[in-house]
C-alpha cells in the first residue's frame, strides 16, 4: 500500500446470490495509470468495477481520493467514477450530443439543451477526443457499432472524473476501432486519470496498460507490469494457455498461442 | 466545430420544441372553449369567454360556470395526468408500450373504488373513494414492477400487466356479483365505463389535489428519465438513485390515476397514445416528452368528451368507451410496429 495511491481497497468481498464473487481483494492504484483487469469469464472483473463504482454492495473498505466510498453521496461518487458499461446500451434514439452531455449529469447539468459554457466545453472536448463531433446531431441508433462505442466513450470522458472504469471497452470492435478506444483511454491516463479497463484481449492489455491485475475465482492472483503479471506460470495456471512472448518498440508482446 | 456551433444546433431544436408546446397550448385552450360551449344549449366560444368572466345572461353564466366548467376542468386535468403518467412510465421502463392502462392501474383503482362503494363505506362524493383507488393503483403498479424485475423485457411487462388487469377485472366482477342491491350494481357498471358527465365542483375538489400532487411528483423526477436511457446501472453511476426514482414514479402514477378513476371511472389508453403522438414532433428524449404528452393527453380527453356529446345516439356514449375503441386499435398498430422486438423477446 503506497501513500500516493488514489484508489485503495482493503479486503473487499462481494456476495451475489449467495456466491462469493469477490474474495478478499486488496489493491492500491495511482492516478495516471492505465490498469487492465484480466481473467477468465466469471473471475469477478466486472463485479470489481461495479463494487468500485458503488453499484453493488460490498464488504471491506474502498477509499477514493482519501475518502471512504461509503461516506460519499451518490452524486459525489458519480463525479469521481466515470463508468462505461459493457454493450453501450441506449434505449431511445437520442442525438449523440445528448448522450455525451449526460456525462455532465453528475455536475448538475441535467438538460443538454441548456449547458453552461463550462459543461459545453467539456462535452466538446470529449467529442473531439473520440472524434465524434461530425455526427453529434445523428441519432445513436443510426450509428455503426464502432461509432456508437466512441460516443459511449465520449460520454465517459465528458464526466472528467479522476477515475474511469471501463468494462470491455473494445469488445466486438474491429482492430482499428480497438486501437482508437485504447488510445483514447491511454491519453486520459497520460493526463493523470486512473483508467481501469476490463479486457479479454491480453495483447491489448500488454500493449497499452501500465499495470495488469489478473483475477481468478474472485481473487486477485497476480499484479504488476504486463510482462511480469502475465508470466508464463500465471498464464498457465489462470488461463490454461501458453503464449508467444516478445518485446517490440519497448512494449511487451503477448500472443496467446496454445492450450495446455 | 466550436462550442458555439454545438450550442446553436441545440438551440434550434429547443426553439422547435417551444413552438410545438405553444401550438399544443392553443389547441387545448380552443378545445376547452368548445367543451364549455357544447351541450343541450350551444354557445359560441365568444359567448363562453363572456360568461366565464361574468358577462352574458344569468342562465349562460350558470351553464358555463357551474354546469360545464367542472367537466372541462376534469377533462383537462385527467387527460393531462394520464398523458404524463404514460410518458413517465415509458421513460422509467424505457419501453414505448408502457402505460397505466396496459399495466392494470386504472382497473385496479376502479376495483378499490368499487369495493368501497359496495361495502357502503362511502358514497361517490367522499374522500374514501380516491384514497381506496390510489391505494389499489399503487399496489398494482408496485406488484407489476416487482414481478417484472430490474431489466424487464416487453413481453414480461405486457403479460404481467394483462394478468393484473384481469385480476382487477375479476375482483370487480366478484364485488358486483356479491352485491345484493341491483341498483348499486347498475350504478357501478355505468360508472366503470368512464364518463365526465354531470360532474360538479365537488368532484373537482375530490380529484384535483391528488392529480396535482401526482403531476408534481412525476415532473420533479423529469431529468432522471433521460439518464435512464442508458440503462439503470449507468443511470445509477451518473448519480440517479434508481430505487427511489421507481418508488416516486409509482407513487406519482398511482396518485394521478387513482384520483382520476375515483371521479370518472376508467378512461384508458390516453397514457399510451399521447407520448407516441409527440415523438415525431419532439423526438425520443423521455424528459422532453413529459410536458407535451400531458398537453396531448388533455387535448385527447377534451376532444373525446366533445365527441361523445356530438355523436348522435339514442343513449349517451361514455367517454371511457370511446377512448378504448380508438385506443385499442392504436395499441394493435404499435404491437405490429414493435413486432420485431416482441418476437425476439428483448427490448
Amino acid at each position: 500500500m503506497t501513500a500516493s495511491a488514489f484508489l485503495n481497497a482493503w479486503g473487499v468481498n462481494v456476495t451475489l446470490a449467495g456466491r462469493l464473487v469477490l474474495n478478499d481483494v486488496s489493491l492500491a492504484l495511482s492516478s495516471g495509470h492505465l490498469v487492465a483487469l484480466v481473467g477468465p469469464n466469471g473471475a469477478g472483473k466486472t463485479t470489481l468495477l461495479r463494487a468500485l463504482a458503488g453499484l453493488v454492495p460490498s464488504e471491506g473498505v474502498i477509499e477514493v481520493g482519501g475518502d471512504a466510498l461509503s461516506s460519499l453521496a451518490l452524486r459525489e461518487r458519480a463525479r469521481r467514477f466515470a463508468y462505461l458499461p459493457q454493450g453501450h446500451v441506449v434505449h431511445w434514439p437520442l442525438a449523440a450530443r445528448d448522450i455525451v452531455a449526460l456525462g455532465r449529469y453528475p455536475h448538475g447539468a441535467t438538460d443538454p439543451a441548456r449547458l453552461t459554457p463550462k459543461d459545453a466545453e467539456a462535452v466538446l472536448r470529449a467529442m473531439q477526443a473520440t472524434d465524434v463531433v461530425e455526427f453529434s446531431e445523428r441519432r445513436v441508433t443510426e450509428l455503426s457499432g464502432g461509432e456508437r462505442s466512441r460516443v459511449a466513450l465520449a460520454r465517459v470522458l465528458a464526466v472528467e472524473a479522476p477515475v474511469i472504469l471501463a468494462d470491455e471497452p473494445t469488445a466486438s470492435l474491429d482492430p482499428r476501432h480497438q486501437f482508437d478506444v485504447m488510445k483514447s483511454l491511454r491519453a486520459s491516463a497520460d493526463k493523470g486519470v486512473l483508467v481501469i479497463a476490463v479486457t479479454h484481449d491480453l495483447g491489448l492489455a500488454a500493449r497499452f496498460a501500465d499495470t495488469v491485475l489478473v483475477f481468478s475465482d474472485g481473487r486477485l492472483v497476480s499484479q504488476g507490469a504486463p510482462a511480469e503479471a502475465l508470466s508464463e506460470t500465471t498464464m498457465g495456471e489462470v488461463f490454461r494457455i501458453s503464449a508467444y512472448r516478445a518485446e517490440y518498440q519497448c512494449e511487451a508482446v503477448i500472443v496467446p498461442w496454445a492450450e495446455i | 466545430m466550436s462550442v458555439q456551433n454545438v450550442m446553436v444546433t441545440a438551440d434550434i431544436a429547443a426553439r422547435r420544441r417551444s413552438g410545438v408546446l405553444a401550438g399544443l397550448l392553443i389547441l387545448v385552450v380552443l378545445l376547452a372553449l368548445i367543451s364549455l360551449g357544447i351541450g343541450p344549449v350551444r354557445l359560441s366560444p365568444v359567448a363562453v369567454i363572456d360568461a366565464l368572466f361574468g358577462g352574458g345572461s344569468d342562465v349562460q353564466q350558470v351553464i358555463v360556470r357551474e354546469i360545464r366548467l367542472p367537466r372541462t376542468i376534469l377533462g383537462f386535468a385527467i387527460g393531462a395526468i394520464l398523458g404524463l403518467s404514460g410518458a413517465a412510465l415509458q421513460g422509467l421502463l424505457r419501453n414505448p408500450l408502457a402505460s397505466p392502462s396496459l399495466f392494470g392501474a386504472p382497473q385496479s383503482a376502479a376495483f378499490g373504488a368499487v369495493l368501497v362503494i359496495a361495502l357502503g363505506l362511502a358514497d361517490v362524493r367522499s374522500y374514501a373513494l380516491p384514497v381506496a383507488a390510489i391505494a389499489m393503483a399503487f399496489a398494482s403498479v408496485f406488484v407489476l414492477l416487482t414481478i417484472a424485475g430490474r431489466n424487464a423485457g416487453l413481453l414480461i411487462l405486457i403479460l404481467a400487466g394483462l394478468a393484473i388487469s384481469s385480476l382487477a377485472g375479476a375482483a370487480t366482477a366478484l364485488v358486483m356479483n356479491l352485491s345484493s342491491n341491483p341498483f348499486v350494481v347498475l350504478e357501478i357498471a355505468f360508472w366503470l365505463l368512464g364518463s365526465l358527465e354531470d360532474r360538479s365542483f365537488r368532484h373537482v375538489v375530490l380529484a384535483l389535489p391528488f392529480i396535482v400532487t401526482g403531476a408534481i411528483v412525476l415532473l420533479s423526477q423529469r431529468n432522471a428519465f433521460r439518464a435512464l436511457s442508458l440503462g439503470e446501472e449507468t443511470a445509477q453511476s451518473l448519480g440517479v438513485d434508481v430505487g427511489r426514482l421507481r418508488l416516486l414514479v409509482i407513487t406519482g402514477v398511482a396518485l394521478g390515476v387513482g384520483g382520476a378513476v375515483a371521479v370518472t371511472g376508467t378512461i384508458g389508453f390516453i397514457g399510451l397514445v399521447a407520448p407516441h403522438l409527440m415523438r415525431p414532433l419532439i423526438g425520443h428524449d423521455p424528459t422532453r416528452l413529459l410536458v407535451p404528452s400531458a398537453f396531448t393527453g388533455a387535448a385527447l380527453l377534451l376532444s373525446a368528451d366533445i365527441a361523445v356529446r356530438i355523436i348522435p345516439s339514442t343513449t349517451d356514449i361514455k367517454v371511457g368507451v370511446l377512448t378504448s375503441i380508438i385506443g385499442v386499435p392504436f395499441f394493435l398498430y404499435l404491437i405490429m410496429r414493435e413486432r420485431r422486438a416482441l418476437g425476439g423477446g428483448v427490448a
